[in-house]
């Protein structure tokens, strides 16, 4: 962590040099907290398990066993669950985004596009979740006599993939459609800031080696080709 | 019964770049200026906070600068006789909204015209005949040269901070910028920024493939800068958010970092928030404008009378403002006629993507927004397009913007989308797989336009704009010659392999993925009323003391980001109606 130092006081030294007195107050506070060490910015680690808002106990199972097999824990790092992936979801679903709000939804609507005209369904993301994953277990039960959270892995990949490349069909959502904001939501939680419940100890950015919130690497532009040394920080100044 | 305002001399509908320059010119002209924003306010403590501002989710995919889409959109169709339908959630292009529009969220490449792309029409007749452009493609000159523009550009990079080399000082070639440019009369106000791992990698490769590469131009500092309306920008850190984010840096150019401090401050200058025009208000005979009409926050409608209309909003919003507004003849792509809405373009984008030998540290994460290396050796008409036989040309360069774990995490083609082997494929490609990108024109079209949606309206029951829009063989000829030259620049950085992101011909304009949002043309300029909506001063031919400014003007896209253009253009409008229509106002130019 000391090596963090210079680097820091450096930036620092940038930042306060150039930004109107008006907002210095502002930008030196923002800054020393994102830089804090972690006993003052981390809160205290929590025991009790999520409980999730938006899913069911049934829908809440199917999350953590998809995202499970979506991002697995395998010998490269710690996959979606560890990484707090299903509580990441199920606090979009209660954001603008899980409502629909960021899209344009006035019909009429015409599903029957072809997919180059984009998104042309009524669904928002709440209800793609809610019927997609009735529809999946409805399909898992009636195939397999159990819900998907209950299948081996083997089995369970095999029904993502055919929801996937549409080898399955549902009523209430297409499947492939369900699938593929099921995997990029799923993605987002690994990846994003931890402020948004995912990405628990920052071990999506480990895994490819971002730095976090850094956000500033004027001291290593002119290292060309040489391994950048620091690991990530997280936007509450926790470090990964 | 609407709010009726004092009248005031001038009224700019929007407040990005263009209201920005219109609002200081004006005001320094010392007329009362009153800006309409239908967005709310935005600004660098504010907007921009570190460490807040680095939060990819938020800015990047939930998109939280750019226009609500829920509010308002365009509706799309390929053909004018397929059915339109919304464009109902961000992908092709990302619009702006609030103050500063997306000149507060783009990436800074600050680049000029080609002197060649300004009279497109004529050069191409000229250099390989009339039968040379194809039956349906309906490109014009601008009505305006480069040399008459270059003192404009030159001003627009010393307001922006730009960074970067001449390569031609008035008209002497210099070593270390771009030789393809046109003559400048001065250098960059801050010189490059120090080019990424990879930026070196492609400049030595295109080097030795026969090409010219140099110093991309980024209206992001490299260095402390103080501009000409004495505002001050902070070098670039290099922190890999520049797009889509406002920069906490101070370092990109938006009209929060280079003008508002000043303008803000003026008292013969007002800014309303959260005004949404919808209406440019004519007189009895419609020939005069008398103001706009509004709705504001409270969703009420509000008069401004004013003596002047400067419409700054965005391309596709100026063209949807002049058509809900009666002004000029509507086009129509089945008979030809009529102007407004004509010759919509955008650009044909693709890339050739190389993987470095295993062990390479491209530090992907260390980006700006447009400091790297580029090209023009195939832009414009700089190459001999006798034999190929397709019109126009691509900007080609590496630009590292960062390496953002979400959008920016790519993997290699044939990766599987997600498991064990996905987690293997981004952990592996993001330390050494580098794109040359490639930004092609695309030209105007008979059957390229825009229109009013007979069916979809916006959140106050307004109908909204209608694309239609497709790709042309001229695009898909042109962007498959651009991607088998890169090949060989790609083959000539000694990769493990190279992989070719080039749009086949057949495909559709797809609108779900990001392409650019440099979507032009709809008030295009033009020598005279019959082939265009505005003069060589972006006046209206119709409503004489109105103006329209923006890449609405473009009558064809080129190959390089129009803000470079777009800025210098309203510069020049600014200096005719400063000059010439405030002593005497009426037409400019004669019809």
């Amino acid at each position: 962590m000391s090596q963090d130092k210079e680097p820091r006081r450096r930036f620092l030294r940038q930042v306060l040099a150039i930004v109107p007195a008006t907002t210095l107050a502002t930008g030196a506070t923002l800054t020393q907290s994102a830089c804090s060490s972690d006993k003052s910015a981390a809160p205290a680690a929590s025991t009790t398990p999520y409980e999730p808002k938006y899913f069911t106990a049934d829908e809440w199972r199917f999350v953590n066993a998809a995202v499970d097999r979506l991002i697995p824990a395998d010998d490269l790092g710690p996959g979606a669950l560890q990484a707090d992936v299903p509580q990441f979801i199920d606090r979009q679903m209660e954001t603008p985004f899980g409502h629909g709000k960021l899209w344009y939804m006035q019909g009429p609507f015409h599903p029957d596009q072809p997919p180059e005209m984009g998104y042309q369904l009524s669904l928002v993301p709440r209800d793609i979740y809610r019927h997609g994953i009735a529809a999946c277990d409805a399909y898992c039960k009636k195939q397999y006599n159990k819900a998907f959270a209950d299948l081996d892995h083997a089995t369970q990949e095999a029904v993502l993939g055919d929801m996937e490349h549409a080898k399955v069909e549902f009523d209430s959502v297409p499947a492939r459609t369900f699938f593929s904001y099921l995997l990029a939501n799923t993605k987002e939680g690994f990846l994003s800031d931890p402020i948004h419940g995912g990405n628990k100890d920052m071990v999506g950015w480990k895994l490819v080696g971002f730095p976090g919130a850094r956000a500033d690497f004027m001291d290593w532009v002119d290292q060309p080709n040489v391994k950048y040394p620091y690991g990530p920080v997280s936007i509450s100044g926790k470090r990964g | 019964m609407a709010i009726k305002k004092d009248k005031v001399d001038a009224v700019i509908v929007g407040f990005g770049w263009t209201g920005a320059i219109l609002g200081q010119e004006l005001t320094d002209a010392g007329l009362n200026v009153v800006a309409l924003e239908r967005g709310g306010m935005r600004d660098t403590p504010t907007d921009a906070q570190y460490p807040k501002v680095i939060d990819e989710l938020e800015y990047s995919v939930r998109g939280k600068l750019f226009q609500e889409l829920a509010r308002e959109t365009v509706t799309i169709r390929h053909t004018p006789n397929d059915l339109a339908v919304p464009y109902r959630q961000n992908g092709s292009f990302l619009l702006g909204n609030g103050v500063g529009g997306a000149g507060f969220h783009w990436n800074g490449m600050h680049y000029r015209a080609l002197p060649e792309e300004l009279k497109l029409r004529s050069h191409y007749e000229e250099r390989y005949g009339k039968k040379f452009i194809p039956d349906g493609m309906t490109i014009q000159d601008f009505g305006v040269s480069y040399e008459e523009l270059e003192p404009h550009f030159d001003f627009a990079e010393k307001v922006f901070g730009t960074s970067g080399k001449a390569g031609n000082l008035n008209g002497k070639i210099v070593p270390g910028g771009n030789p393809r440019e046109g003559a400048r009369s001065s250098e960059f106000p801050t010189p490059p920024l120090q080019n990424t791992y990879g930026a070196t990698l492609f400049e030595k490769a295109a080097r030795e493939v026969g090409f010219n590469p140099y110093p991309a131009p980024a209206a992001n500092t490299s260095q402390p800068y103080t501009n000409p309306y004495g505002v001050r920008l902070g070098p670039c850190n290099f922190c890999g958010f520049c797009e889509n984010y406002g920069c906490y840096m101070y370092s990109k150019a938006s009209p929060q970092t280079t003008i508002l401090p000043v303008l803000l401050k003026k008292t013969n200058f007002e800014l309303r928030t959260n005004a949404y025009v919808i209406k440019v208000n004519l007189d009895s005979d419609g020939k005069k404008a008398t103001g706009v009409t509004y709705i504001d926050a409270q969703g009420r409608e509000v008069e401004q009378p004013a003596d002047l209309v400067i419409m700054a909003a965005y391309q596709m919003h100026n063209v949807r403002l002049l058509l809900l507004s009666g002004i000029g003849k509507p086009y129509d792509p089945k008979t030809g006629e009529g102007v407004v809405g004509k010759n919509y373009a955008y650009q044909m984008n693709g890339a050739v993507n190389v993987l470095l030998p295993k062990g390479t540290q491209l530090n992907p994460f260390i980006g700006t927004g447009a400091g790297g290396v580029s090209m023009d050796d195939l832009n414009g008409d700089q190459f001999d397009h006798g034999p190929l036989g397709f019109i126009g040309g691509a900007s080609i360069r590496h630009i590292r913007y960062g390496g953002r774990p979400i959008k920016m995490t790519p993997t290699v083609p044939g990766t599987p989308s997600w498991g064990s082997k996905w987690k293997a494929g981004i952990a592996d490609a993001y330390q050494r797989y580098m794109t040359i990108g490639i930004s092609g024109s695309v030209m105007s079209y008979r059957d390229a336009c825009l229109d009013l949606d007979p069916t979809y309206k916006d959140a106050y029951g307004v109908p909204l704009l209608r694309m239609t829009f497709d790709w042309h063989d001229n695009e898909y000829a042109m962007l498959g010659y651009m991607g088998d030259r890169m090949e060989e620049v790609g083959r000539a950085m000694n990769p493990e392999k190279v992989f070719r992101a080039i749009r086949k011909k057949g495909t559709h304009y797809d609108t779900r993925i990001y392409q650019s949002t440099h979507t032009t043309g709809g008030a295009i300029m033009g020598t005279n009323p019959s082939n265009s909506v505005v003069n060589r001063y972006l006046q209206s031919w119709d409503v004489s003391n109105v103006f329209v400014m923006g890449a609405s003007a473009f009558p064809q896209n080129m190959g390089y980001n129009p803000t470079g253009v777009v800025a210098a253009l309203a510069y020049w409008s600014a200096k005719a109606i400063r000059e010439q229509y405030l002593k005497n106002a009426g037409p400019l130019v004669q019809a």
